[in-house]
């Protein structure tokens, strides 16, 4: 049997090239400091219960510089991590979970197919959080987007108006937002994302979305005298 | 499986022998302060008076009583909106002053561990930029989500770290015209509720002793820079965090123990969003099964937005073949101001959640029928718009 058959049609530059990458990360020596092979992180993982997946074998891989099997993790394993960071029970001190999220991000700021597949149906959450700054909305609870959590999301979803301005607190009568946030605040916001080039990594894997939230951002920025970088 | 807590206390015993070991981590807010002292950044202090709890390693960390800044949680205000408004009546309660404030952003942390789409540099700027708030507003940063509360810890690690990443930040605050401070310490909700659960205690006015509860910690609580978690030796032989369980005791309901505390509930921050049949069995079969199977608890209580959403909305669906499942969830936020005499519905606001809870209400002595009847008259007159909104005052009425 031959191990790691799996995209041996990709040049080991390329995988070096993404694993230099994540190992350029400052957070990288942090989060690794070799591996026991011990598996507590294993017994400790939600996701190792239900999907083919082993934070032993990220941080395996990424001890040993093993590319074809990171080039692997990075492909079909990462997006299955529940980012819980259960397995910084790790004896070592490694943080395999930790390790996922930057390989998260390498994957995404290189437009990896695997990365645009995992973030299928995923846009409109993105959408929200960049541009109203909250991450979810009450007007979300829809029943076809959780149909699954029984018919009292049509009972919220057919009053919502009405229950949100049964709320006390008085930032919270919004059905867009979680809660209330100024027209400053958001402007704010949307110049962290410029000045950091989060939009840039959004183009990377989805080009409609970025279009978009570039031209709500850029109204506001520029009615607030901001002039990104 | 019994849990084997015997262990746990010649554990405790041997460590009292041996007397207080050296922490096996730094403590990161030293280097806070020494940054202050090199004029890199200003450092927010914690208000007085503050309360002294012990965390991890024996270390006293300050929690502020008063004139606190609530860092709002998306997912609570969102869908769980009685865990946000239970908080502040709390606060309320207690006749403490506190910030509701506008100019807070999310910390957005549930989106960069859903998709990585963001950076460190973004992910320190927003949360700098929510301290500065703050800071400016003259009140104390509490964090509500424990995911933010976690992540915002992760970050100052990494500011304190990084002089590169300091750079990049400061540009970012300077440019928004926002001061570059850090809070003393980072403070979430639950460390509050549990600072003050004797306060709650005193004015609990219903009979918990017949209520039992399972508790599920939340991982960004108590996983991500763990030295900085509340502990207690008499909470669990110090094994596990005492905040939650400790408020449960203290408002004389019983904490009743599970094998599987440690397991995450299966919120996965991609999946409960687009991949939930994953959270589902997971917070079915390694949760609220095993609670049911080794506790049979009459609630769940939690002390984050995604543990309360998961593991309340994903009974539903498991009901088609899981007998077992049923059991309310809510935050020890809700179920303390429901001790203390809040309203179900204008405070606690339980017809967002999804399992049955009515039975727990009966069970307190609550009359939910008569409570609900009320809410009810409240929506009429909202409807009518005889209101603009219910009140503070209309919901203590
Ligand atoms: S962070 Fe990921 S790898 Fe680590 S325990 Fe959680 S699901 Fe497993
Ligand atoms: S717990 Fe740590 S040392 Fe053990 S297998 Fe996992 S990463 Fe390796």
């Amino acid at each position: 049997m031959v191990l790691q058959a799996r995209y041996a049609d990709v040049p080991i530059e390329e995988k070096q090239r993404l694993f230099d990458e994540v190992k350029a990360d400052a957070r990288f020596e942090s989060y690794l400091y070799g591996c026991y092979e011990c598996g507590i992180c294993v017994a400790a993982c939600p996701s190792a219960r239900f999907y083919d997946f082993s934070p032993r074998k990220i941080a395996q891989a990424a001890s040993r510089e093993d590319l074809p099997m990171f080039y692997e993790q990075l492909n079909d394993d990462i997006w299955n991590c529940s980012q819980c960071f259960s397995c910084t029970r790790c004896p070592r001190g490694n943080n395999p979970g930790g390790l996922i999220t930057i390989m998260r991000e390498v994957s995404i700021n290189n437009g990896l197919t695997s990365a645009k597949t995992a973030l299928e149906g995923y846009g409109r959450v993105v959408y929200k959080i960049m541009s109203t700054g909250t991450q979810v909305s009450p007007d979300m609870l829809q029943p076809n987007a959780f149909p699954d959590w029984g018919p009292h999301v049509q009972e919220i979803s057919d009053n919502l108006a009405l229950w949100r301005r049964a709320l006390p607190p008085d930032t919270m009568h919004t059905t867009s937002t979680a809660w209330y946030v100024d027209d400053r605040t958001l402007t704010e916001l949307y110049l962290i994302w410029h000045m950091t080039g989060v939009l840039d990594m959004i183009k990377q894997v989805d080009t409609g979305l970025h279009m978009i939230l570039n031209d709500v951002m850029e109204e506001l920025l520029e009615e607030a005298g901001f002039t990104p970088e | 499986m019994p849990i084997p807590l015997n262990v746990l206390d010649t554990r405790r015993d041997s460590r009292e022998e041996r007397g207080p070991a050296v922490p096996p981590t730094e403590d990161v807010r030293e280097q806070v302060f020494e940054l202050e002292a090199k004029g890199e950044w200003l450092v927010q202090r914690v208000p007085d008076p503050w309360i002294g709890v012990t965390t991890k390693y024996g270390r006293i960390k300050k929690i502020p009583v008063a004139k606190t800044w609530h860092h709002k949680s998306c997912g609570q205000c969102g869908h769980i909106p009685g865990y946000s408004t239970a908080i502040f009546w709390l606060i309320r309660k207690l006749g403490l002053d506190y910030n509701d404030p506008k100019d807070q952003t999310s910390c957005t942390a549930w989106n960069y561990y859903a998709s990585a789409t963001s950076n460190q540099g973004a992910q320190a700027a927003v949360a700098m930029r929510n301290f500065g708030a703050a800071y400016e507003s003259g009140y104390f940063p509490m964090i509500h989500c424990g995911t933010s509360y976690g992540h915002y810890k992760e970050v100052r690690e990494e500011l304190v770290h990084s002089a590169q990443l300091r750079d990049e930040v400061r540009r970012i605050c300077d440019k928004l015209g926002k001061p570059f401070v850090m809070p003393e310490e980072i403070v979430h909700y639950s460390e509050w509720i549990y600072a003050m659960r004797d306060e709650f205690a005193k004015r609990r006015v219903l009979d918990l002793s017949s209520i039992d509860v399972t508790v599920h910690p939340a991982c960004h609580y108590h996983k991500l820079v763990v030295e900085d978690a509340i502990y207690d030796p008499d909470v669990y032989g110090g094994q596990r965090t005492a905040v939650v369980s400790a408020v449960v005791t203290a408002l004389g309901a019983n904490v009743k123990d599970y094998s599987t505390w440690f397991d995450c509930c299966g919120f996965g921050f991609r999946h409960i969003l687009v991949q939930r049949d994953f959270t589902r069995s997971f917070a079915t079969l390694r949760k609220i099964d095993v609670m049911r199977e080794e506790a049979n608890p009459d609630v769940v209580l939690t002390h984050d937005t995604g543990c309360v959403t998961t593991l309340d909305q994903s009974q539903f669906a498991a009901r088609a073949h899981k007998p077992n499942v049923g059991i309310p969830v809510m935050s020890e936020a809700q179920f303390a101001a429901l001790a203390m005499g809040a309203h179900p519905y204008r405070v606690c606001q339980l017809h967002w959640h999804s399992t049955e809870y009515r039975p727990l209400l009966e069970k307190m002595g609550i009359d939910w029928r008569e409570r609900w009847r009320e809410f009810e008259d409240d929506l009429e007159r909202l409807k009518k718009d005889d209101k603009a909104f219910l009140t503070w005052e209309d919901a203590d009425a």
